[in-house]
């Protein structure tokens, strides 16, 4: 299929053009009645769903970005390359989708910009905001020769392929610490958050986390959009995806169980209590299921079971973000007495984000030279 | 001179003066409350009210005991609050306040779900809504004046002075008062200790006090993390440009080998 045959207007694509513009309209709202009005956040309960599903699953969804693109800009793993234009787009949009989550999170949006100037070190979360600053410049220049190029500036986007490989490990390094550090914010919550989730490790497990949901997020937007798109991929990036996969997916395996053992002991996620039931879910969903379906003979090379796996794997990773930002700490919060379910404009507002972001996809599918890589290949 | 106070609830009558007093000082208005059951009013801090008395009822040996708790701002000597604040809007000063500076404050919130005793409260009725939280009436003490709380309380369960003298009065009063006191001083290790500490007749988890609070100071535990990213910047950047140079090298030698 030619780019330009791709439809804008498909029944899916309306959809997403309903939700974003429930969407635009929720964010007004928001913007125009303030957080109390508009959420069921509180004062036991500071951080929603909009910290846990748009921020800490927007960025988790984007380390498939630095990822790809050491594989082939550091790694010289030629194979990769034509999914490291998606990859990159991908972590794009994830960030983009973080910080406009963030914005609307924040009680004072035009002071976003504070972190900038305003340094405190001390603080994860200036470490954080920083690195959204610093990270979304450099995905945005890692970004630009698909635009560069749809406007006939090919002497642009030959400069920054000349940098592109400084530009690469500094983004890798952005994103290590980025990944670790949104991690290590939990880290001041001893004594509050369930010991299920609160482990020293936290930054770490972030970290090996985010590069599994990484890994599946292009394996599986490259299936997506193969099949949309009509456009043929080489199996073999999903079998050597998959591969990948299983590594990382059985290091996080062991190192879940050795926060485990070393936090609450073994006992403590058969307790039967709700959180102990949400840690099983995530663990079953996210780490053993994947493992043990990637592990069979050949199991790497059947696409539908990579599908299912990057179903999974991303699953169980959101929900992994969700038990550390809610679950985890709910019982501790709610000790007061107050409870916190997600308002529908938070709903709305999440939903169409995500829609935002595949949509904004699609379009970079049928407008910018995202799926072919021949012209990047000889620089 | 780092300032301290004693809160000792044998004394405390629950006039409920130093709710008054902090509300006029610090010109806080009202919120709708809601009725608990108690005489405790409003039920829980609130953006308005950065004080209150909790009545609380418990029993020892069948008969029944009415306690009064003042909650505020503990005032840790090592704030969490402080320490994950990226702007730097909250600060400890040297006589002992933590204080917030709403300019710099972007609303993320992040100082509400440090707080291992869940103090700083939102404005969230507001559109562009601040923290706020009990001051320790920072510029009274600035000024060498008694905090408004203190300066009220008719029957001395606060007791205002030098950290070192408080301390010491706290374990005088717990030491001599055997029997009478339960043995534990609120504040003195609970993160890391606190300017404003407790002593008690009633155990202090009967009395809704926070008891998971873990009793060293948070902030060593994230700066555990952020300190090591000066070694981890050299770390990864050495990985990338080998990994870069070993993988080219291989490469060139594949495209050049059968030469």
């Amino acid at each position: 299929m030619k780019q330009s045959d791709i439809k804008t207007w498909t029944p899916g694509t309306i959809l997403l053009a309903v939700f974003m513009l429930l969407g635009g309209a929720a964010a007004l709202y928001r913007l125009g009645a303030g957080l109390g009005a508009t959420t069921n956040l509180g004062d036991s309960f500071p951080w929603g769903m909009w910290l846990g599903v748009d921020v800490l699953g927007g960025v988790a969804m984007a380390a498939g970005g630095f990822m790809i693109a050491s594989l082939v800009y550091v790694f010289h793993l030629e194979k990769y390359r034509p999914v490291v234009r998606p990859a990159i787009l991908t972590a794009f949009l994830g960030y983009l989708l973080a910080i406009v989550a963030l914005l609307l999170d924040i009680g004072q949006p035009h002071r976003l910009w504070h972190p900038a100037i305003m340094w405190q070190v001390h603080s994860v979360m200036w470490v954080v905001g920083i690195h959204v600053i610093l990270y979304t410049t450099t995905l945005a220049l890692e970004f630009s020769p698909m635009l560069f190029e749809r406007l006939g500036m090919t002497g642009a986007s030959r400069a920054v392929y000349r940098i592109m490989v400084p530009v690469v490990i500094f983004g890798a390094l952005l994103s290590v610490l980025h990944q670790s550090s949104l991690g290590a914010v939990f880290l001041i919550s001893e004594g509050r958050m369930s010991p299920l989730w609160y482990s020293p490790e936290i930054p770490k497990l972030f970290l090996v986390s985010a590069m599994m949901m990484g890994l599946s997020m292009v394996s599986l937007e490259t299936m997506i959009s193969s099949r949309a798109f009509e456009h043929e991929v080489d199996p073999g990036i999903f079998s050597g995806l998959a591969r990948m996969s299983l590594w990382v997916i059985g290091f996080y395996f062991i190192y879940k169980l050795y926060a485990l053992v070393a936090g609450p002991g073994i006992g403590a996620a058969f307790a039967g209590s709700t959180e102990a039931n949400m840690y099983l879910l995530e663990m079953i969903i996210g780490v053993v299921l994947p493992f043990v379906l990637l592990i069979g003979k050949g199991a790497r090379e059947r696409m539908g079971t990579i599908r299912i796996v990057n179903i999974l794997v991303i699953s169980g990773v959101m929900l992994n973000r969700l038990n550390v930002s809610i679950f985890g700490l709910y019982r501790d919060q709610a000790s007061g007495g107050a409870k916190y379910f997600p308002s529908l404009v938070e709903f709305v507002l999440s939903i169409a984000l995500v829609s935002f972001a595949i949509f904004c996809f699609k379009m970079a599918a049928k407008h910018l030279p995202l799926l072919d890589s021949g012209t990047e290949a000889k620089h | 001179m780092p300032k301290s106070v004693l809160v000792d609830l044998t004394r405390c009558i629950g006039c409920r003066g130093c709710q008054v007093a902090c509300k006029s000082w610090n010109e806080r208005g009202v919120k709708k409350t809601v009725e608990s059951g108690t005489f405790t009013n409003p039920p829980d801090l609130n953006s308005e009210c950065y004080t209150n008395i909790r009545f609380v009822e418990t029993t020892q040996g069948n008969k029944p005991v009415w306690s009064f708790v003042k909650s505020q701002c503990l005032h840790c000597h090592d704030p969490a609050c402080v320490s994950v604040c990226p702007v730097a809007a909250l600060r400890k000063t040297p006589e002992g306040p933590v204080t917030y500076e709403a300019e710099r404050c972007i609303g993320c919130r992040y100082c509400m779900l440090a707080c291992p005793f869940q103090i700083p409260k939102y404005e969230w009725e507001k559109l562009l809504p601040i923290v706020q939280k009990c001051t320790f009436c920072a510029e009274r003490i600035k000024d060498g004046v008694t905090p408004a709380c203190i300066k009220t309380c008719p029957t001395g369960t606060l007791v205002y002075g030098e950290r070192e003298d408080i301390l010491a009065m706290a374990k005088a009063r717990v030491e001599k008062g055997k029997g009478k006191y339960v043995p534990h001083i609120y504040g003195e290790k609970e993160a890391g200790g606190t300017s404003w500490i407790y002593v008690s007749a009633v155990p202090f988890a009967d009395l809704g006090f926070r008891m998971q609070v873990p009793l060293h100071a948070l902030p060593p535990l994230t700066w555990n993390y952020i300190s090591q990213i000066p070694y981890i910047i050299p770390g990864v950047f050495a990985f990338g440009v080998g990994s870069w140079y070993v993988t080219r090298r291989k490469e060139v030698q594949e495209k050049e080998g059968p030469r």
